[in-house]
């Protein structure tokens, strides 16, 4: 048998397979959506907050609450109420804010691309230090190098984030003042491009605007550093775990024995085969950054979905508050995906397995 | 030269090779770990930082100068600089930081306590038994478990600790809800590999009930990497609870929470930098503690982990 036709044959036998995997994945991602939406919508039943009070206000006759109670559904039974705020859910409606009268996911629209250029750059910072750092730290497992990267790891494990903003706050803007201070721009310079994609160093750049650009790249400058130390602290972790794998393997003796110059062996052989679980890991990292910019987000007034979350927290606006926790559960499921499906196009051997 | 003698023979009989008891095997295998353990600096050095934070909590009356809730002299104890008299300066209301963050010590354990008793049982009964029936009841609950493992941590806690009101207790049991899944993750992966050796199946074969089986030999197989897992965590509890009650959720005014401390003295940072600086130094000692502390425990009781 010629090898192209046995390379056919485990093709057109992938193919049902890959769509087997497919629908198993699909089958996942329903189930654990609608899981995110019980849970949101029990927490939004056990609330103590009476939700017909938040909309009539406490002033309201017996009558008028009655009607608004009715209105709300919440004089039907349990399942027939969840089965409405899935059907809402589906379509996007998460319902009104108390606090800005606009529908949630309006708000949510408007505050998300503010949290994407935060992370991105965050995540940006700590895979271009965070690996290198980690080939580093591997290549010289137990000297000094290794030592430092370790601890300056544990480090940023130990710190509570929102207390390094602060300081960070206090240093580099108040004493320093090499950054700009809270906030996204400044004032004057908000009307200076109009923001297209909401993600201001795009839209500033696009517009030639470079003022407001570099007013946006010292708001950002802080933020963005401090949350990529923390994913850089992890990424160079599993870096290091990753090569000193990789550099015991036999294939990087046998690169030696040939005579391959070390940093090849390091960066191109041992670096390859890490590179597709640290995709993983990077995924994994910027999915958390969402979640780690709550803190952020609040100590430097960034006006992302952290802070529009928290703030609905401190007004008891339950709507936002569930609408924003179902989507960045639904981001992090489909960020984890991503990441699953990466790992299957860039590995070949799980590709085969599939 | 009678106590040195009798030092001696004590550890020859903890590391004697035909021990004579369950009691003494047991009791020599913890030595042996404890004497490899004793050899991990970093994780010595987290070992007493959690032994400190213990005694600091239980003897904070005796060392805390002032009280932490009561004031001082608002016209002239006012956010004065750290000094021989106040060691960290005093806050806007004129407390001794000093004392409101050893007195700190006591929720912070409290919070952490809680979580792992609250939490770790929930993790390793629906692990173990999700592991070892396996079929429909892992499927099920398997399934509850990722949903939960697919929100980010700290947003579910959030939305928990607005359903429930703001407060620790509160805190603690939002904190616990969102930390059992990894550890249901970890015991599942254990009973899996446990459920189908041959002393499970012998006893199987003597009548015991799956209530036995689970309970008085699969627990305690998986006990020892979930605890593991569970000292790893403690920062990540300690961390959580900070932010909440940064976010004034958690602890509220007048306890001595780190997180809250930190939040009270955000609006003076510039002007007063110690009274949101001193609680910070707390809170990142104490979980650089446990984060060597569980560093350490895994290289010596988990080889296989990464080194």
């Amino acid at each position: 048998m010629s090898a192209t036709s046995a390379f056919a044959e485990g093709r057109s036998r992938a193919l049902p397979a890959f769509l087997g995997k497919a629908v198993r994945l699909l089958a996942t991602i329903a189930v654990t959506i609608f899981g995110l939406l019980v849970v949101t919508f029990l927490i939004g039943r056990v609330v103590p907050v009476d939700p017909v009070l938040a909309v009539v206000g406490d002033r309201a006759s017996q009558s008028t609450y009655d009607k608004a109670f009715v209105e709300l559904g919440l004089d039907r039974p349990l399942y027939v109420q969840f089965g409405l705020y899935v059907e809402k859910a589906v379509t996007g409606d998460f319902g009104e804010s108390l606090l800005t009268k606009k529908p949630i996911i309006n708000d949510i629209a408007r505050a998300f691309p503010a949290t994407l250029e935060l992370a991105t750059v965050a995540i940006l910072i700590g895979t271009l230090f965070g690996i290198p750092v980690g080939v580093w730290a591997a290549v010289r497992q137990g000297k000094l190098v290794d030592q430092v990267v370790r601890i300056v790891g544990l480090m940023g494990y130990s710190a509570p984030i929102f207390w390094l903003g602060l300081l960070g706050l206090l240093v580099f803007y108040a004493k320093w003042g090499i950054v700009a201070g809270p906030g996204r721009i400044d004032i004057s310079y908000e009307y200076a491009f109009t923001p297209t994609t909401g993600l201001f160093l795009l839209d500033t750049a696009m517009q030639g605007q470079w003022g407001a650009f570099r007013n946006v790249v010292s708001h950002i400058a802080l933020p963005a550093s401090l949350l990529g130390y923390f994913s850089m602290a992890y990424i160079a972790r599993m870096t290091r775990s990753f090569m000193l794998n990789e550099l015991a393997q036999e294939y990087i003796v046998t690169a030696r024995v040939k005579g391959v110059a070390e940093w090849r062996i390091i960066w191109v052989h041992a670096l390859r085969n890490a590179a597709v679980p640290l995709v993983t890991v990077v995924t994994l990292s910027y999915a958390s950054l969402l979640e780690g910019s709550v803190l952020t987000e609040t100590v430097f007034a960034w006006p992302g979905l952290g802070q529009y979350l928290t703030n609905s927290l401190q007004n008891a606006d339950m709507n936002a508050v569930l609408g924003g926790t179902l989507l960045i559960g639904i981001i992090f499921v489909g960020l984890n995906l991503l990441s699953d499906f990466l790992y299957t196009v860039l590995d070949p051997r799980v590709r085969r397995r599939a | 030269m009678s106590i040195d003698a009798s030092r001696r023979s004590l550890s020859e009989w903890l590391q004697s090779e035909q021990p004579a008891s369950r009691r003494q095997a047991r009791l020599g295998q913890a030595w042996r770990t404890w004497l490899l353990f004793t050899g991990n600096r970093l994780g010595m050095i987290g070992l007493a930082i959690v032994v400190l934070l213990v005694l600091v909590a239980i003897f904070a009356n005796v060392i805390a100068p002032y009280d932490p809730v009561l004031g001082g002299d608002l016209r002239t104890e006012r956010l004065l600089p750290p000094s021989l008299d106040h060691l960290m300066g005093t806050d806007d209301l004129a407390r001794d930081i000093f004392s409101r963050v050893i007195h700190g010590a006591r929720l912070t354990l409290m919070v952490v306590a809680l979580v792992a008793i609250i939490a770790t049982p929930i993790g390793l009964l629906v692990g173990t038994v999700s592991g070892y029936f396996g079929g429909w009841v892992d499927t099920v609950l398997m399934r509850i478990t990722d949903i939960f493992l697919a929100f980010p941590r700290l947003i579910l806690a959030l939305a928990f600790v607005a359903a429930l009101g703001p407060g620790i207790e509160n805190a603690i049991i939002a904190i616990a809800i969102t930390s059992w899944p990894p550890y249901a993750r970890l015991a599942r992966a254990e009973t899996l590999t446990i459920r189908n050796a041959e002393h499970i199946d012998a006893i199987r074969l003597q009548g015991a009930s799956s209530g036995r089986i689970i309970w008085g030999h699969v627990v305690p197989l998986c006990l020892s990497s979930v605890i593991i897992r569970v000292t790893l965590d403690m920062a990540g509890i300690i961390l959580t609870a900070a932010g909440l009650g940064f976010l004034g959720l958690g602890a509220q005014p007048p306890q001595p929470e780190w997180g809250a401390m930190i939040a009270g003295g955000r609006r003076f940072i510039i002007d007063y930098w110690w009274v949101a600086t001193m609680p910070g130094i707390a809170i990142f000692t104490v979980s650089l503690g446990f984060n060597l502390l569980g560093d350490g425990l895994r290289d010596v009781l988990d080889p296989k982990a990464e080194k």
